[in-house]
């Protein structure tokens, strides 16, 4: 008899960990990254030839980082692992994958999608300019290539990765200009109270956050104005909680409120959605196991955001339900996802609100979708002289989220401008469709196979 | 924390002409690349995303006329950084080695 072919998008702490438990079941799954070693965001390993130690890298979490990799390496003879390739599309039972320009279709009898997250923005004045990176993208620079995003950075936002980035830079020498947090005291106070779940996590976030506010400024509260510069960042303009309006010079700007679902594969793949008051987002509707669709299973960071922990349990529990529904499984139950991440995680949404306000109140010339340079105003115009009121329509109209990202990194950000410009609940305008291709592939790769 | 602005002009070039700072891993050989016509030197390893902004600061010109572009996510997202290479490809610059003798259009 042949074996089923598993295939697994996306090489992170999920992805690994559901390769382990088919290989260990006697399989041996595709494994597609676009990445070209494996890790995914958080355990990113750099290139060949960087020395530093993995402390440096992943401080606390070096021995988890190292202990991933290695596994990962111990199945790769089992495994058909394929590092820098693009999946961008699922269709008819199959995967479409890119690879140094060749197109290839991958089909699968299951397919675990653990495609991982990126942050989640807000855009504002000036945020096109050189010098304007996300809190992952700062990270990425300093971990995958021992570089800081400028010399004087400025960190916006909230959630976890905002002190944290901001708590490495300082530790790698650069200069944090200050702390800039959308969320305000009572809240990070009452969140605590659920973060407390997790109290070595707490107690790091809460170590970080005092060492900086005790050598660069800390605001709560704050409302970021604009980006300043002509041709690159030379400062940030933002409001204090007392509505009095300041301006810090920095040669960059690394922020981001919270990390947001990959989910174009899973939509492509069939799963439907829901929207998710708590974090303003609409998320794929997967059960306990992660499945989305008929022998399609949801893992990690790209099905709702619990963290690198979780994403090994979700890992291991997709791949546990895919034996099970391919009669392979030997009876072994399928762990629960660990209730602690859960009450975790609701004590991040408490304290590190996404403030999507912040978007309904973007000037009319700011520039809200990047790829396409539609302004909020355009968007709002769109809605006011034809009526629409669901969020494809507009993109229809003004090309808002049509662009190379697919409206990633605006469609949420669209979807709070549309609903404050036609007094309806976010969660009413709908939500962006994924297309194929989920990322741009070359017109000289449209030569069939 | 303005206070840089009123030192003299003569100990902080006001304009940084790079957009990155290397800090660490110098340790690499060293790679040659063309960024508009000039030579520029990058460590192997880099990202084309990463040796631009060492030399610079855009990656790209926006194609609406609203000014340069350097990227945003750096982990392949955003799909901000785009940029041609002398013979008419592009490549994701966050995203692709660097590699010697590459030529690479910004403007
Ligand atoms: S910077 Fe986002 S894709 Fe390269």
């Amino acid at each position: 008899m042949t074996q089923p072919r598993v295939v697994i998008v996306g090489a992170g702490p999920a992805g690994i960990r559901a390769a382990e438990v088919l290989v260990h079941a006697g399989l041996g799954p595709v494994v597609i990254d676009e990445q070209p070693r494996a890790g995914g965001q958080i355990y990113r390993r750099p290139p060949p030839g960087f020395v530093r130690i993995p402390r440096a890298l992943y401080g606390f979490d070096a021995s988890r980082a190292q202990a991933l990799h290695a596994l990962f390496d111990g199945l790769l003879p089992r495994i058909d692992h394929r590092p820098d390739t693009l999946a961008w599309n699922v269709w008819a039972g199959a995967v479409h994958t890119l690879h140094d320009g060749t197109l290839r279709r991958q089909p699968f009898d299951a397919l675990i999608l653990a495609p991982g997250a990126m942050d989640l923005v807000v855009p504002f004045a000036g945020w096109t300019l050189p010098g304007v990176y996300t809190l992952g993208g700062a990270q990425v620079a300093l971990k995958a290539q021992g570089c800081a995003v400028g010399r004087r950075v400025a960190f916006l936002g909230t959630g976890p990765l905002l002190t944290l980035v901001a708590h490495q830079y300082r530790k790698a020498g650069v200069e944090v200009v200050g702390l800039f947090e959308t969320s305000d005291a009572r809240r990070l106070r009452r969140g605590a109270w659920s973060l407390a779940a997790d109290p070595v996590r707490l107690g790091r976030g809460i170590a970080y956050r005092a060492r900086l506010a005790g050598r660069v400024p800390v605001r709560h509260g704050i409302t970021p104005l604009a980006a300043l510069g002509r041709d690159a960042v030379e400062g940030l303009r933002w409001r204090d909680s007392a509505g009095a309006e300041h301006e810090v010079a920095c040669d960059a700007i690394a922020f981001g409120y919270g990390l947001k679902p990959e989910t174009q594969l899973a939509e492509l793949a069939g799963a439907r959605f829901a929207f998710e008051p708590a974090d303003g987002l609409w998320l794929p509707v997967a059960d306990a196991a992660g499945r989305v669709a008929p022998r399609v299973y949801l893992a990690g960071d790209g099905a709702g955001i619990l963290g690198a922990r979780a994403a090994e349990h979700a890992g291991r529990r997709a791949a546990l339900a895919t034996l099970a529904d391919l009669g392979l499984d030997d009876g072994a139950a399928v762990p629960p996802s660990p209730a602690a991440a859960r009450r975790f995680r609701d004590g991040l949404r408490t304290a590190f609100p996404f403030p999507g306000h912040l978007a309904a109140g973007l000037a009319d010339d700011v520039i809200l979708c990047r790829c396409e340079a539609v302004t909020v105003g355009a968007l709002r115009a769109a809605a006011r002289e034809t009526g629409a009121r669901e969020i494809n329509r507009v993109k229809a109209l003004c090309r808002v989220g049509m662009g190379r990202c697919q409206g990633r990194v605006c469609g949420v950000a669209a979807a709070y401008v549309l609903a404050a410009a036609c007094a309806m609940p976010v969660g009413a305008v709908g939500r962006l469709r994924a297309q194929a291709p989920v990322k741009p592939i070359p017109i000289g790769a449209c030569r069939a196979p | 924390m303005l206070s840089s602005a009123s030192r003299p002009a003569t100990t902080t070039p006001k304009v940084p002409v790079s957009q990155f700072l290397r800090i660490a891993e110098h340790a690499r050989p060293s790679i040659r690349l063309i960024v508009d016509g000039q030579a520029v030197t990058a460590l192997a390893g880099d990202t084309v995303l990463t040796a631009l902004l060492l030399a610079g600061r855009r990656v790209r010109a926006g194609e609406f006329g609203d000014g340069p572009r350097a990227g945003l996510c750096l982990m392949g997202a955003c799909q901000d950084c785009w940029v041609a290479l002398a013979d008419g490809r592009r490549v994701r610059a966050c995203t692709t080695p660097a590699e010697d003798g590459m030529e690479l259009v910004t403007r």
